[in-house]
C-alpha cells in the first residue's frame, strides 16, 4: 500500500492536464471536486494507519533509504492531507458560485498547486521539499496574476518579488546545509543541528520558510497582498501556501534541532512578536479580508510557539492549533468572500447590517470568529487551551499572558468586523448598478454554494469543538512522535 | 576563491537590481541571484574533483565529482527557466497595459 503514497503528487497533476485538454465544463468541475476529496479518503485511511505513531514509506524506484527519493506520511502529514483535501473542496465550490472557473486554467492551476503541498507534506528529504514548494507556488503567481486590474498587478509585483527571494534563500540553504552535513535528507539530519555550521546552515532555510509562513519580522508581505487577490484565491492560499512554510519548519525543528534555551529564545521571542504585530496590524486594516490577513500573521505565531514549549505537550499544541487554526481561516475567508461577492465590496465601512438580510453567512462568520478567538465550545478553545497548558507546563508565563492579550485583541478585531458588517445599519450608499446585478444573480443562483463552504468548515470547527478528544488523542499521538522522531527517522532511512 | 568570489558579486547585484525594482530589471536581478545559489550548490560538492562519476570505470572514488549537487542545479535551472519566462511575460503584458493607458489618455484629450 505504501507504494501509493507518490501517487499523492502524481493524480492531481495528471487530472490538471485533464482539466486543461477537455472542453466540457461539467467534466472540469467534476474531476476539480472529485480529486481533492478523494485526497481526503485517502489521507482519512493514511491517518488511520499511523494512528499509532507508525510511519508509512514508500522508497521511490526501490532504492535504500538515504539514496531514494522518499515519501513518508506520520500522523501530522496524513491530517494536514485530510485537512487540506477538505478545505481545497470547499474553495473549488465557492469558486464555482463565484464562477472564478470562466478562467479554463483555473482548477488546473489549483490541483497543481495542490500537488505540490502534498508534496510538501509527504517529502522527507529538504531537495525535493524545494522542489514542492516550487510546484505550489509556479500556479499561485498565475492565480495570482489573473485579477489584472493595476493595485493588483503592483500587489502581484511584490508577492512575486518576496516569493522568489525566499525560494532563492532556500535554494542557497540547501547548497550550504548539503556542503557541510553531506546530506540533504531530513531524517539523515536528526541531531545535526548540534553541529554548529549545520544548526547555521539550516536556519538559512527557516528563514526562508519563515518568509513564506509570513512570520515577524518577515511578515508584512502577506497583509499587503492577499487581499487583492480574487476571494478564492485568498482562501485557497491562506489554507495551503503559508501552511506548508509552517508545516515545514515543525518538521525540521522536531527533527534537527535538539531542545534548549537558544533555540526557544529564539522561537518565542519571533511567535510572541508575530502575535502581538499581527493582531494590532489587523485592529488597523479597512477591509474585511484585510483583517483576516493581518490576522494571520498572529495565528502563525500561536501555532509554532507550543513547538519549543515542554516537549510533547507543546508539540501536540502546535499540531492541533495548526489543524484548527487551517479550517477556519479558510472558513473566514470564504465567508468574507461572499459577502464581497454579494455586496460588491469589502470595505467595512461600506458595509453594515448584514446579519439581518443574510442570517446563514452571518452565523457561518460568527462561528468562525467565535473560534478563532477561543470561545468554547469551538475548536479554538481547545487549540488556545493547547497552548496555554503546554505554556503552563513549560513555566514559561510571558508566552502565557501574551497568548490571553492576544486573544483580547483578537476579539477586538473579529468585533470589529462584527459591529462593522454584519450588525448595525445597512450602508445607504447602495453598491452601484453593476455589482448589484451580481448581488442579484448571486443570491438567486448560487446563494448556497455561495455560503455553504464557509459554513460547513465552521461547523467541522464547531463538530471538533464539541467532541474534541479524537482530534486531541491525534494531536498527542503526534506531538510524541515529533518530540521523539525515533519512528520517522528510521522508517525513511529503512534500506 | 574565484567561486566565493563570483558568488558575492552577483548577490550583490541581483539583489541591488531587485531593490531598484521595476520591470526588466527585477527578472535580470533574479536571474543573477539564481546564479549566485547555482554557483553555491555546485561547491557544495567539492570543486576539486572533477572526474566523471561513473560507477564501473578505473577513475578512482576520490577524484569523482559528486553527482547529486549537479543534478541539484540541474533542477533549479529548469526551475528558475520556467519563472524567468513567466517573469518576462508579465513585464510584457503590464508594459502593454502602460502603453495602453497612455493612448487612451491621448484620446480623451
Amino acid at each position: 500500500v505504501s507504494a501509493l503514497l507518490p501517487l499523492f503528487v502524481a493524480v492531481p497533476v495528471l487530472s490538471a492536464v485533464l482539466v486543461v485538454a477537455t472542453q466540457r465544463r461539467i467534466v472540469r468541475r467534476a474531476v476539480g471536486i472529485v480529486v481533492p476529496a478523494a485526497v481526503s479518503v485517502a489521507g482519512i485511511a493514511l491517518v488511520i494507519a499511523t494512528r499509532d505513531g507508525q510511519v508509512v514509506v514508500a522508497q521511490v524506484g526501490g532504492w535504500p533509504g538515504g539514496i531514494a527519493i522518499t515519501f513518508v506520511a506520520d500522523l501530522l502529514s496524513a491530517l494536514m492531507l485530510v485537512v487540506s483535501g477538505v478545505l481545497i473542496v470547499a474553495s473549488i465550490v465557492f469558486c464555482y458560485a463565484t464562477d472564478q472557473d470562466d478562467d479554463p486554467w483555473f482548477i488546473s492551476m489549483a490541483l497543481v498547486m495542490s500537488a505540490g503541498v502534498y508534496g510538501a507534506y509527504l517529502t522527507a528529504d529538504l531537495f525535493n521539499l524545494f522542489v514542492m514548494v516550487e510546484v505550489a507556488l509556479l500556479p499561485s503567481y498565475v492565480l495570482f496574476t489573473r485579477r489584472g486590474s493595476s493595485v493588483a498587478l503592483r500587489a502581484t509585483r511584490l508577492y512575486l518579488t518576496v516569493s522568489l527571494s525566499a525560494s532563492t534563500l532556500f535554494l542557497i540553504g540547501l547548497g550550504l546545509v548539503y556542503g557541510v552535513a553531506g546530506t540533504v535528507n531530513i531524517a539523515a539530519l536528526e541531531g545535526a543541528g548540534a553541529v554548529p555550521t549545520v544548526a547555521v546552515s539550516v536556519a538559512v532555510i527557516l528563514i526562508a520558510l519563515a518568509v513564506k509562513s509570513a512570520l515577524f519580522p518577515v511578515h508584512s508581505w502577506l497583509p499587503a497582498t492577499y487581499p487583492h487577490a480574487s476571494p478564492a484565491v485568498t482562501a485557497l492560499f491562506s489554507g495551503l501556501l503559508t501552511k506548508i512554510g509552517i508545516y515545514a519548519i515543525i518538521r525540521i525543528i522536531a527533527v534537527v534541532y535538539e531542545p534548549g534555551p537558544v533555540l526557544t529564545a529564539v522561537v518565542v521571542t519571533i511567535t510572541l512578536a508575530s502575535m502581538v504585530i499581527g493582531v494590532l496590524g489587523a485592529l488597523g486594516e479597512q477591509t474585511m479580508r484585510g483583517v483576516l490577513s493581518f490576522h494571520m500573521v498572529s495565528q502563525m505565531g500561536y501555532i509554532l510557539v507550543g513547538v519549543v514549549l515542554a516537549g510533547p505537550i507543546g508539540m501536540a499544541a502546535a499540531v492541533f492549533y495548526l489543524v484548527h487554526h487551517t479550517i477556519v481561516k479558510t472558513s473566514l475567508f470564504l465567508t468574507a468572500g461572499a459577502v464581497e461577492d454579494r455586496m460588491g465590496t469589502g470595505r467595512i465601512s461600506r458595509l453594515g447590517g448584514i446579519a439581518d438580510s443574510h442570517r446563514w453567512t452571518a452565523i457561518a462568520f460568527f462561528l468562525g470568529a467565535l473560534s478563532l478567538v477561543g470561545i468554547p465550545p469551538l475548536s479554538g478553545f481547545w487549540a488556545k487551551l493547547g497552548v496555554l497548558t503546554a505554556a503552563v507546563d513549560a513555566q514559561s508565563y510571558l508566552v502565557f499572558g501574551v497568548a490571553l492579550l492576544v486573544s483580547i485583541g483578537t476579539l477586538m478585531s473579529m468585533l470589529k468586523l462584527g459591529t462593522g458588517v454584519f450588525w448595525g445599519q445597512p450602508h445607504e450608499e447602495l453598491p452601484d448598478q453593476s455589482t448589484g446585478a451580481i448581488a442579484v444573480r448571486a443570491r438567486t443562483r448560487w446563494g448556497v454554494g455561495l455560503v455553504l463552504p464557509g459554513l460547513a468548515l465552521a461547523g467541522v470547527s464547531l463538530a471538533i469543538g464539541v467532541f474534541p478528544e479524537t482530534l486531541i488523542a491525534l494531536a498527542e499521538t503526534a506531538g510524541a512522535s515529533l518530540s521523539d522522531p525515533a519512528a520517522y527517522v528510521e522508517g525513511v532511512l529503512a534500506p | 576563491v574565484i567561486i566565493p568570489i563570483t558568488v558575492a558579486v552577483l548577490t550583490a547585484c541581483g539583489a541591488w537590481m531587485i531593490s531598484r525594482g521595476g520591470g526588466v530589471r527585477l527578472v535580470l536581478g533574479f536571474v543573477l541571484l539564481g546564479h549566485a545559489a547555482n554557483l553555491i550548490l555546485i561547491s557544495a560538492g567539492g570543486t576539486a574533483r572533477r572526474e566523471a562519476p561513473l560507477v564501473g570505470t578505473d577513475v578512482d572514488l576520490a577524484h569523482m565529482a559528486d553527482p547529486l549537487p549537479q543534478a541539484f542545479v540541474l533542477t533549479a535551472i529548469v526551475i528558475t527557466f520556467g519563472v524567468t519566462v513567466y517573469l518576462l511575460s508579465l513585464v510584457s503584458r503590464t508594459e502593454q497595459d502602460r502603453r495602453q493607458d497612455f493612448s487612451d489618455e491621448e484620446d480623451t484629450r
